[in-house]
């Protein structure tokens, strides 16, 4: 039965809407944590099984393959996380607890279509559906004026970037007579339409469309703003699920839709990818927000993971796959401590207010430490497998120059990372930091993004073997 | 292979990461319990690296000790581990400098005692790693989980531009490791594998214009690390800024990576391109004997004095290698080893009176000798033996790599020899001032001389001065078969010349260190 195909899709969408309905009854509204939880959980489940059902459906909309899958599993791992982060976070402040949870689960469901989409339309409700939900959740903190801010520019800015992919999405059906991914790759290819000019728009304004929702430069103004505004864990949730979703579904719709066009777009994505790294990476040193450091570093990072686009084939994008995967966990973590420091949310956030939490909170301490240099690509951590890989196939392909830009930018990034571990071990403390005590969820959640950012790192295999099987779809 | 079923070189590796896991177990208030379970830790790992010498075949060709494991199969990066005679004196250096190391620390260091000796063990970890490891990727691993401890020790427990020196330091070092990381991809793509002895066994070479480039990238790793002029500005403000122990294995232990890896990657890896470039370097060697040394004359700091000392033995130890005859190079690991145990006994010497007084400065001393009589004769020791008196370890080096270059080109070797009379000149004005003279300084009234633990840290290197001085045979011996392996890759026309005189001069030359020493033995 096609319904199949989407159940996942439609649990998450039950979970969601039930969580609406049990927060107007509760008093507890601890339980909707729970809930959340427990929806996550059950559209795992569900999901693990949907590739008995592989192939298209609803009329050439939605495709059930690996790729999909990985990524779906990618965010639903995130999203764990993420609800373990908000159940520590929001612990007093309690009103909006029930469209948090709901809106959360939404936009995960957002991404969970963007990366089974076949279909531009479907892309596009895919990419409406997450970012409506994120530029709600990101104003969330109603009496937070940061907050509301953030909500107000990613709006704006969204708003345009959409039109933006809107209409790159209309001048390619104008030339190629479908929305359908396949349709349009063999339209390209039988129709000998590939200098037409309109194409070639229609896929430049999708780039940018794209670009702004990865945060390639020179489309990411909004990023360090929001990032800065947005409660953590949704700042957390934007770095990586929002990030990732962008991602996977701008690598398939360039690859599955517009793989003629790869030499017009490839030399695109260099200069995009070599612009980002380095502005990311050379603002990200003059930061004192921990937040907007995070930000900055996220877009070095979507830099990074650029050059495996531009390397393609058979090692370029699994090794994507592989780098999102390390990314979110030790981004996640990242975020973590940062909470975990916050006293009552928001505080705390200066990274000059770090100093001396190195030997006041050691295992903190500790963990900030782990994530930083795996951020910065020091082995034996999972930083390091997955930027070797990256580079790994851009040597591969006869890219060295990109390589090299790309091991030059992350010894710039040490340099910022390595400052936090400065504050906490080597300067005596400043501020009296005395952070609210963890609820378990947070602990669990530091637990476990510092677990796999060691052994993803350790004993990468499986993971890359995953990754590897998850790009049938390109062959 | 394994000793007593347990795989060797792995446990020598591991072996510091369960003493840390040990002492994760200990409340950092039990700080007498932290300070023994450390030196307990590295002074087994040093007994435990000696059983290396019970088994090891020096008469064999190739590695030793091989230990293989698929670690990441679609990658195809290899857990591979052996020894050959160069790794295993290397290896051997380092287990005993982190254990005098540790026992320096004893009263040396004082707060934040636990993480302390966990850094220190992180660090030995990384150490053993780089020196047994033969998948260039599983190298790379351990290179740079290296920089990590060393940069929390010079860090947190460093001098007043400790932030400054830190973040130089691991900057400076990532920045040459990342360009060779990208080099080990090329040689990736080239030969398929990150197996060092399988590319080796290949026996063929990059193409020309491939492997210069992949030569500078080493060459920027490495020579940042060794460091050779001018990438050495680094050097002085980590070991300045370095706490005691730190400066120990930073000179001892880490300077010797960089010309390991010329040794184990870029002399049998990059024959062609090493020959290429070989006057560049052997120049920028020569710029660092000389700078070095001439830059040591002129420093107040001790420790600035040591740090720039270092430059020029190093420059040293690169002439040794890149004259590319066998004299030389097994010359040039020798005197890596002296310079580990010379220059490392230097820190320590100045360590002990940092200590008791708080300033490394020249002139806050003075006439030393009168108050600790017993430290004045450990000074001396080390002193001759860091400027090469004969019958000490510095001597032995420093003649072997001469000799191999004096018939390479006569001038090299008589501009080197300056470096030495130099070095004569900083390392005895030093101690003129230091140790003689008249004791005017009230502060130094009080010194004490050095205690048992003290006596006992300096105890093992002086023998090994004396050892290396007087008999080196059977650190030569070990090093007979790889020396001429990696000779005979880069430099092949030397044992086909049928220029017997040569051959002649250096056996001749090759008994002669060794001489003394079988009458000594006998």
């Amino acid at each position: 039965m096609t319904v199949n195909t989407i159940l996942p899709e439609i649990v998450l969408t039950i979970a969601a809407l039930v969580i609406l309905l049990v927060d107007v009854w509760v008093k507890k509204k601890e339980i909707l944590g729970y809930l959340a939880l427990l929806g996550t959980a059950a559209t795992s489940i569900v999901a693990l099984q949907s590739l008995t059902d592989r192939g298209y459906s609803f009329t050439g909309m939605i495709v059930n393959d690996e790729y999909g899958l990985f990524f779906q599993l990618l965010f639903l791992a995130a999203t764990f996380v993420v609800i373990f982060m908000s159940m520590h976070y929001f612990r007093e402040n309690t009103q909006m607890l029930g469209e948090y949870y709901s809106l959360l689960l939404f936009a995960v469901l957002g991404m969970m279509f963007m990366v089974k989409a076949a279909d531009l339309v479907m892309v596009f409700m895919g990419i409406e559906t997450l970012s409506l939900a994120v530029y709600v959740l990101s104003g969330c903190l109603r009496d937070d004026r940061r907050s509301g801010e953030a909500a107000l520019k990613y709006i704006l800015l969204g708003a345009f970037a959409t039109a933006f992919l809107l209409f790159g999405i209309s001048l390619i059906f104008g030339v190629t007579g479908s929305t359908n991914l396949a349709a349009i790759a063999n339209a390209v290819a039988s129709k000998n339409i590939l200098g037409e000019p309109l194409l070639l728009l229609g896929m430049g304004m999708m780039l940018i469309g794209f670009g702004f929702k990865v945060s390639l430069v020179p489309f990411h103004m909004w990023t360090p703003d929001v990032y800065e505004g947005a409660p953590v864990p949704v700042t957390a949730f934007m770095a990586v699920g929002v990030k990732a979703a962008a991602l996977a579904v701008f690598l398939r719709v360039f690859l599955v839709a517009l793989p003629g066009l790869n030499d017009n777009w490839r030399p695109l994505l260099i200069v995009l990818s070599v612009l980002t790294m380095t502005v990311g990476n050379l603002i990200a040193i003059s930061q004192e927000n921990i937040k907007r450091m995070l930000a900055y570093s996220s877009i070095a990072h979507a830099g990074y993971l650029m050059i495996g686009m531009v390397a393609g084939g058979d090692s370029g994008v699994p090794s994507m796959l592989y780098y999102l995967l390390v990314y979110t966990f030790m981004n996640l973590g990242a975020f973590a401590v940062v909470m975990a420091l916050g006293q009552k949310g928001e505080d705390n956030l200066e990274i000059k207010d770090y100093s001396g939490v190195g030997s006041r909170y050691p295992v903190l301490g500790f963990m900030m430490t782990v994530f930083m240099l795996s951020l910065a690509g020091i082995p034996p951590l999972s930083g390091f497998m997955g930027k070797f890989y990256l580079f790994s196939s851009a040597v591969k392909e006869g890219y060295v120059g990109l390589a090299v830009v790309g091991v030059v930018n992350s010894l710039i990034s040490a340099y910022y990372y390595l400052r936090v571990t400065v504050m906490m071990y080597m300067r005596p403390s400043e501020k009296d930091i005395a952070p609210a005590p963890m609820r378990w969820s947070l602990v669990l959640a530091l637990v476990i993004t510092t677990f796999l950012t060691f052994q993803i790192g350790l004993f990468p295999s499986f993971y890359l073997e995953l990754a590897k099987n998850s790009i049938f779809f390109l062959k | 292979m394994n000793i007593a079923g347990i795989p060797i070189l792995t446990f020598l590796i591991f072996f510091p990461l369960v003493g840390i896991f040990l002492m994760l177990l200990l409340p950092s208030t039990q700080q007498k319990w932290i300070k023994w379970a450390a030196n307990i830790i590295t002074a087994l790992e040093f007994l435990f690296s000696l059983l290396l010498l019970n088994n090891f075949n020096s008469a064999a060709e190739g590695m030793q000790f091989m230990e293989k494991a698929s670690w990441i199969k679609s990658l195809n990066i290899q857990y591979l581990l052996g020894i050959d005679g160069i790794s295993l004196l290397l290896i051997l250096l380092t287990t005993l400098l982190t254990f005098l190391a540790t026992l320096s620390s004893w009263s040396a260091v004082k707060d934040r005692l636990k993480e302390y000796y966990i850094f220190l063990l992180l660090l030995e970890v990384g150490m053993v790693g780089v020196f047994v490891s033969l998948d260039f990727i599983l190298f790379y691993v351990f290179w740079e989980l290296m920089l990590v401890p060393m940069y929390f020790l010079i860090g947190i427990w460093g001098g007043e531009r400790k932030l400054y020196a830190a973040i130089k330091f691991f900057l400076y070092t990532l920045f040459g490791s990342v360009m060779m990381l990208v080099a080990i991809l090329v040689i990736y793509f080239n030969y398929h594998t990150f197996d060092v002895m399988a590319i080796m066994e290949t026996g063929k070479f990059l193409p020309m214009a491939v492997q210069s480039w992949v030569f500078l990238a080493f060459f920027l790793g490495f020579a940042i690390k060794v460091p050779m002029f001018p990438f050495h500005t680094w050097l002085p403000d980590a070991h300045v800024e370095a706490p005691t122990a730190g400066s120990v294995l930073l000179a001892g232990i880490l300077l010797k990576m960089g010309t390991y890896g010329f040794i184990r990657f870029s002399l049998p890896l990059f024959p062609e391109a090493c020959k290429k470039y070989m006057p560049i370097v052997i120049v920028l060697a020569l710029v660092s004997i000389v700078y070095g040394a001439l830059v040591s004359l002129m420093q107040k700091d001790m420790k600035k004095l040591i740090a720039y000392s270092s430059v020029s033995h190093m420059g040293f130890v690169m002439l040794g290698i890149f004259v590319f005859t066998p004299m030389a190079l097994k010359g040039a690991v020798i005197q890596m080893i002296n310079h580990g145990i010379s220059t490392g006994a230097l820190f320590l010497i100045v360590g002990v009176v940092y200590e008791r007084r708080h300033t490394r400065l020249i002139a806050d001393f003075g006439g030393l000798s009168s108050r600790m009589p017993v430290y004045a004769a450990v000074f001396l020791i080390i002193t001759m033996s860091s400027i090469g008196l004969p019958g000490l370890n510095g001597f032995i080096g420093e003649f072997m790599i001469l000799m191999g270059t004096f018939p390479v080109n006569f001038y090299w070797a008589m501009i080197a020899a300056t470096g030495i009379i130099l070095g004569a000149a900083y390392m005895l004005w030093l101690y003129q001032r230091v140790m003689f003279g008249k004791l005017e300084n009230p502060a130094n009234q009080a010194l004490s001389d050095l205690n048992l633990r003290e006596f006992a840290v300096f105890t093992p290197l002086i023998i090994m001065a004396f050892w290396i001085g007087i008999a080196p045979k059977p650190f030569l011996n070990v090093l007979d078969k790889p020396v001429e392996k990696i000779i005979r890759i880069v430099n092949p026309d030397y044992y086909n010349k049928p220029a017997l005189e040569i051959k002649k001069v250096e056996s001749a030359q090759a008994h002669e260190p060794g001489t003394p020493g079988t009458h000594g033995e006998n």
